[in-house]
């Protein structure tokens, strides 16, 4: 029951963020003039001639050429492409990890090509949840303490500190491991430990859940049910990017970006279509078979 | 990231590597209570040192004869033999300012009472003010009196384990002693005094200056110089007045040893003289102990820096998946700063737990008296916070310049 409800309330707040959508797509719109955008939809990324040259002099190497790509709220889209692609590198500058060297990446509307380590902190914690395929948990810290973690850095407070607490328990209750908020993550199995570092993504509210290979330390079982999980988030509007080498994880997604010497090479879309209206009824049930 | 949030990772931090922050802490542990055990000690021998002087007497000056001779054709002149036992009747009668005056003279006989015979025994002989001068009391019967010393008196005080050696349960008062040739009745015991310095005032046998000078040290010379005194203790009545009863004490000398001040043949010094050279002594030890445990505290703060930087390697990833969700450079460096900080600290806390502990040890069981400073507690304290912050610095900054990318691929 407990979970039901927390699985609603979790719900509720995804919807919620839709609600003030219209008022962003229509700035994006008006500044960019994208003929290709409709009205409706409101772009979480957006970039524009990406581009990332290393090293210095003569040696330099260009690890993304000229990427321009979209990503529409509520989408979810894998990147795939073999080793030295410039997956990573892409992955870096979306993930707000990095800046590119030329190229304007607008997040959520807001260029953030240009920023500075300080203020791409800021953006990470304001808009972007990340998965990584280690886990990254800290070890010798409850599940709670490791969900909670971005709100510590979160100099909005949009969280109040009195309802930290409350606030991870709900995170660990939807992913389904309200029995586990004291345990350490020695103690959990890699399915669950990646489920606490979802959940940890999803508390400060993220316009956009990045994924880096968040099955590939996991069985193919464990797999799945992340999966399922990631599925579920994205039914209920969430923005979902996943870099991945596997094919498997690539169809649970709607789109697939196969990169290719620094540049795109071909785009897939996998017929699932694009993302359906917030169902909450569906939802529930959904998140009730990933759990059982 | 607010402050609180802050120390309670770093404090985490601590213990969850329990044995490990022990272990770091320890050069600081080590640091601090070297530190307030080595000014405990200190400042307990320099506490003993005063006591003991002022033990034997308050607002003394002590005239010295100086030994040297100007040259042997001086030798036979009168005014050349430093102190004479007359100056000290001339010090008492036309110094204003002057308590009391005491002239001490040695010698060593053996000493006889009944069938008990000691040899050695040290001897004293003095002027009635001695008692008062030199902060002695009188346990049973009495000092001698002013005519007793001038009429060479045979009578003997005992201190109080010569008492005991010599009689002892027995009451000794009226009771005859044999002093070398001298047949003496005893006429008071000392109260006890114990060791000061390396002189046990309990083990002599006093009597008075006259009896000593006459019987047992016969000189020669005593015809043409006067009876030769070493020293001569003149207690000053009013404390505030010293430097003026010092200046007359000197022209008075001068003036009767015919000598000019530039070559005087005494010397005059306080008791507070003799407090500040045997204080400048363990100030100098104090010192030295205190750089002793300045290098154990850069040491300690060196392991510090040392653990900082291998938790900062240890933990790359931590540090990458903290920028991952937001925290920028300088929450970076304020977590592993807090760390040092609180490192050293709680070494700092229980070093000085250690330091008062040690130093109450070794004066309740190491027979050595210790005082404990309070500002070298705080001293302590404030240089392992110091410590923390120099030597965490370099290991915070090393983490807050991680690369969030390579932090996070760090193996």
């Amino acid at each position: 029951m407990l979970l039901k409800m927390e699985a609603l309330n979790f719900a509720e707040t995804k919807s919620g963020l839709q609600v003030g959508e219209g008022i962003t797509t229509g700035t994006v719109c008006k500044q960019h003039g994208d003929d290709a955008m409709s009205a409706a939809t409101r772009m979480i990324i957006e970039t524009r001639d990406l581009t990332k040259v290393f090293g210095m002099g003569d040696t330099t190497v260009t690890a993304l050429d000229r990427v321009s790509l979209h990503i529409q709220i509520g989408e979810m889209v894998a990147i795939m492409g073999p080793s030295g692609s410039g997956k990573s590198t892409l992955l870096n500058i979306l993930g707000c990890l990095s800046t590119p060297t030329s190229g304007t990446y607008l997040l959520d509307g807001q260029d953030v090509s240009r920023l500075d380590k300080v203020q791409l902190a800021a953006i990470r914690n304001q808009k972007l949840g990340f998965v990584f395929q280690s886990y990254n948990l800290l070890p010798r810290t409850s599940a709670m303490r490791n969900v909670m973690l971005p709100l510590v850095y979160d100099r909005t407070h949009k969280v109040p500190r009195e309802q930290w607490e409350t606030r991870a328990r709900e995170m660990l209750e939807a992913v389904g491991l309200g029995d586990r908020v004291d345990h350490e993550p020695q103690e959990l199995s890699g399915g669950q430990q990646q489920r606490v570092a979802i959940a940890r993504a999803l508390i400060a509210d993220p316009v956009l859940l990045i994924g880096d290979e968040p099955t590939g330390n996991l069985d193919s079982k464990s797999g799945k049910e992340i999966m399922k999980l990631l599925l579920n988030l994205n039914g209920r509007g969430m923005t979902i990017l996943i870099v991945t080498h596997d094919p498997a994880i690539a169809q649970y997604t709607q789109r697939v970006i196969h990169l290719k010497d620094g540049r795109i090479d071909t785009e897939v879309h996998n017929g699932h279509g694009h993302p359906q209206p917030v169902q909450k009824e569906t939802e529930i049930s959904q998140l009730l078979s990933v759990e059982n | 990231m607010n402050p609180n949030e802050v120390l309670r990772i770093s404090w985490e931090a601590i213990v969850k590597n329990r044995v490990r922050s022990l272990l770091t802490m320890l050069g600081i542990i080590i640091g601090v209570a070297a530190v307030i055990i080595m000014i405990a000690i200190s400042s307990g021998t320099e506490a003993t040192i005063r006591d003991q002087i002022t033990s034997l007497g308050s607002n003394l000056v002590f005239i010295t004869a100086n030994f040297t001779r100007n040259g042997p054709q001086r030798s036979s002149q009168l005014t050349s033999g430093g102190l004479v036992y007359s100056d000290a009747t001339a010090i008492q009668q036309q110094i204003p300012n002057v308590a009391g005056v005491s002239v001490e003279q040695g010698a060593t006989e053996t000493v006889q009472a009944g069938p008990v015979s000691l040899s050695s025994v040290a001897i004293l002989g003095s002027l009635p003010d001695y008692l008062s001068v030199r902060g002695m009391s009188i346990a049973s019967g009495r000092y001698f009196t002013l005519e007793e010393n001038t009429n060479h008196a045979k009578v003997a005080v005992l201190g109080s384990s010569l008492a005991q050696s010599l009689f002892g349960t027995s009451d000794p008062i009226d009771q005859s002693v044999q002093v070398g040739s001298l047949r003496m009745t005893v006429i008071g015991v000392l109260a006890k005094k114990g060791l000061v310095g390396d002189m046990d005032y309990d083990a002599r046998l006093y009597m008075p200056l006259q009896v000593v000078l006459h019987y047992f040290i016969p000189s020669r010379f005593a015809r043409f110089l006067g009876q030769s005194v070493r020293t001569i203790y003149v207690q000053v009545a009013d404390p505030s007045k010293m430097d003026d009863t010092i200046q007359q004490i000197n022209l008075l000398l001068l003036q009767r040893h015919k000598v000019s001040a530039s070559s005087p043949d005494f010397t005059i010094t306080t008791q507070q003289d003799i407090i500040t050279t045997q204080g400048s002594t363990t100030a100098a030890f104090r010192n030295l102990l205190a750089w002793v445990a300045g290098v154990s505290l850069i040491v300690g703060g060196i392991g510090i820096m040392n653990i900082m930087l291998v938790s900062v390697t240890e933990r790359t990833r931590e540090i990458g998946l903290r920028q991952s969700v937001g925290a920028t450079p300088s929450d970076i460096r304020s977590q592993f700063l807090a760390e040092a900080l609180l490192l050293s600290l709680v070494g700092g806390v229980i070093g000085i737990l250690i330091g008062v502990g040690g130093a109450y040890i070794f004066s309740a069981f190491g027979g050595m008296r210790t005082v404990i400073v309070p500002s070298s507690i705080l001293l302590a304290f404030c240089s392992a916070a110091a410590v923390g912050a120099f030597f965490g610095f370099y290991p915070a900054n090393q983490a807050a310049q991680l690369d969030p990318i390579d932090a996070l691929r760090h193996e």
